[in-house]
């Protein structure tokens, strides 16, 4: 393969070194300002953000539609949290955890650390053989994972006292913490997508015959991407379970998986930029919405009660989006490449959620 | 020998409802290979439908009618407002879309009645046992598997018999050739939609019945059901529905007899993990039908 240009490179980093800049200014204002409500928002905001690029690595560039990515994120949670848990307090969280395990006391990192990667283990494992599926029956499989993996958080209550409130852990996750690994999953996901890897995927997206026929393994890589992309979104997890410190396997189900499927969408599966853009934009509307709610309740104007109105209004921006833009905000292209770099590649755009004619 | 009747009567019962639910979620997905995520919303439409009613003076019957013609109707709303400007995108778009449609219509349940489980007046009758021999048969399961009979036969002479029913299964065989031939797409697609939220309300209304209220997230059960037994089931086919049905019924008896208490918790995580070995290892199911993977748009 040839090399690019220095140039070309370059060109190809704006978009990046543009998010990372936007992302870094709102870390700074935030903490300027000093808001906790702002703070609490801006920090979640982040996590998600490394949520939905881990999802993002796997949907946007394999064209695999997943639903079990949110299951891996509860598996981070959970498996940091009982490593990280100080002994003291794990014998009041977890009575009935193996001894083995509780005496187990880490710091955050390796916490976070060994969570994602028994997250990446689990995925790689279930993985292997849902890569030979395609379109729908992958979809239900990855539907039947999510729901396999949250009858297993609620139920093995040793581990995960249940579907009951988990509780005892350190907050180690602040807005710094998440800004700093946001923006490193961000290079990540960018890298990912140029890498060798994240091109043979792709190419697979596009069209799976054409990608066999010249060599490429597409079971090996997607079932790589897979396994990347469940360790960071155990990762996302891990910093989630330490930044609200008190939570259920409730957390990690449905819900979840349609905000994190709407950032998604909205913003555009195949390019990164358009990913992070979609986190930016929901989680501005979804507040926004969220404080209307509670204003409207509190104020008692309306003769219904309000909590749900923000998952109706997002679920109808979500249809729309499908409707008229299925391939999200940023298409094909990151946001701020150059024009001409565009006119080269156009002529294999095809948009991942329009069908291939 | 008591104790035998008493299994299969019960499999029976659970099984046929099982079998109207996959039948309700393969009507739509025969012809446009979406999992249609918003059907359990349906169940639960003709769910509150019953609960807004059941005040009134009409009698039971006229309730469960008018029921099923609103699911019917919701389902026929979702496909017009929600699936139809994404048929022609890819098979992503439209199963997202069908999760958002889901989310919407439970949080409006959420927003309109309540949060919290609302009581349906089940009929007392329903309570009732029948002695048939020296085996007590609940009038429940009386109810169920004849509303089912009703149903299944309904639903056969519908498919076998009429042009509707035979449009209906040329379109989920080719529904290209289809449409050469001069049938409206719409149309067809319309009445799949119609036939699942009939279903959809049918057998909401036994689902109901038997659990005795209503909630915003009572859907998801049904939805679960109907998508594991299509897939065991066979998901190119009605009559894989239906085995797919009786199967996971008649599983679902054993393993409540079978299993020890603690593992009963994990019997979903077991069923679902059998889902995915299907997938791999049979993704035809048990019944094998006429192969058919064109999508249409």
């Amino acid at each position: 393969m040839k090399m690019p240009s220095i140039a070309a490179a370059g060109r190809k980093l704006v978009p990046l070194i543009g998010m990372i800049v936007v992302f870094g200014v709102l870390a700074l204002i935030t903490s300027f300002l000093g808001i906790p409500l702002l703070d609490r928002i801006v920090t979640v905001m982040f996590i998600m953000l490394i949520m939905v690029l881990g999802l993002q690595m796997f949907m946007g560039n394999s064209g695999l539609l997943s639903f079990a990515h949110v299951g891996f994120m509860g598996i981070g949670a959970y498996a940091s949290a009982v490593f990280s848990i100080p002994v003291a307090a794990k014998a009041m969280a977890l009575p009935d955890l193996y001894p083995a395990l509780a005496g187990i006391e880490m710091g955050f990192l390796p916490a976070m650390m060994s969570g994602a990667l028994i997250a990446a283990i689990f995925a790689a494992i279930v993985g292997y053989p849902l890569m030979r599926l395609s379109d729908t029956a992958s979809a239900i499989a990855s539907f039947a994972l999510l729901v396999i993996v949250h009858v297993v958080l609620s139920q093995w209550s040793a581990v995960t006292n249940g579907p009951r409130t988990l509780f005892g852990l350190l907050k180690y996750t602040d807005l710094w913490t998440a800004v700093t690994w946001a923006i490193m999953i961000l290079v990540v996901a960018f890298l990912f997508k140029e890498s060798s890897l994240g091109m043979k995927l792709r190419a697979s997206r596009d069209n799976v015959h054409a990608a066999s026929a010249i060599g490429i393994n597409v079971v090996k890589v997607r079932w790589l991407a897979f396994t990347i992309s469940a360790f960071i979104c155990g990762m996302s997890g891990a910093l989630w379970a330490h930044f609200i410190t008190s939570f259920q396997p409730g957390s990690f189900y449905m819900t979840q998986t349609f905000i994190v499927l709407t950032m998604l969408i909205v913003g555009g599966p195949r390019t990164v930029t358009g990913t992070a853009i979609g986190v930016l934009l929901v989680t501005i509307a979804s507040e926004g919405l969220r404080a209307m709610e509670n204003s409207f309740s509190l104020s008692g104007v309306l003769p219904f009660g309000t909590v749900g109105m923000t998952e109706i209004l997002l679920a109808i921006v979500l249809i729309f989006m499908l409707a008229l833009r299925p391939g999200g905000l940023i298409q094909t292209f990151e946001l701020g490449a150059k024009r001409r770099n565009r006119a080269v590649v156009a002529t294999s755009s095809d948009s991942e959620l329009t069908r291939e004619v | 020998m008591d104790g035998v009747l008493q299994f299969v009567l019960n499999s029976v019962s659970l099984g046929s409802v099982y079998s109207l639910f996959a039948l309700g979620l393969i009507m739509v997905f025969g012809i446009l290979k979406l999992v249609n995520f918003a059907y359990g919303e349906l169940i639960m439409v003709a769910g509150y439908t019953w609960f807004v009613l059941q005040g009134s003076i009409l009698p039971l019957v006229v309730v469960v009618i008018v029921a099923v013609l609103v699911a019917a109707l919701t389902s026929v709303l979702t496909e017009r407002v929600a699936f139809r400007p994404v048929r022609s995108n890819s098979i992503n778009a439209m199963l997202i879309t069908s999760f958002a449609v889901s989310t919407l219509l439970q949080n409006s349940a959420l927003v309109i009645v309540s949060p919290r489980a609302r009581a349906v007046d089940v009929p007392l009758f329903f309570y009732n046992n029948i002695n048939l021999g020296g085996v007590q048969i609940s009038m429940s399961n009386v109810v169920v598997i004849i509303v089912s009979a009703i149903t299944l036969f309904g639903l056969l002479l519908l498919m076998q018999k009429t042009r509707l029913g035979i449009t209906l299964r040329a379109a989920a065989d080719d529904f290209r050739m289809l449409q050469l031939l001069g049938v409206r797409a719409d149309n067809v697609i319309v009445s799949a939609f119609a036939i699942s939220g009939v279903l959809a309300g049918i057998a909401g209304f036994l689902w109901i019945s038997r659990i005795g209220s209503v909630s915003p997230t009572i859907g998801m059960a049904p939805l679960l059901i109907a998508l594991i037994a299509i897939v065991v089931g066979g998901m190119n086919s009605l009559s894989g529905a239906i085995v797919g049905g009786f199967f996971l019924g008649t599983l679902t008896i054993a393993l409540q007899l079978l299993l020890p208490q603690e593992m009963l918790a994990f019997r979903d995580a077991v069923i679902f993990a059998v889902v995915i070995l299907v997938l791999v290892f049979r993704p035809q199911g048990i019944v094998k039908g006429r192969f058919a993977t064109e999508r249409i748009g």
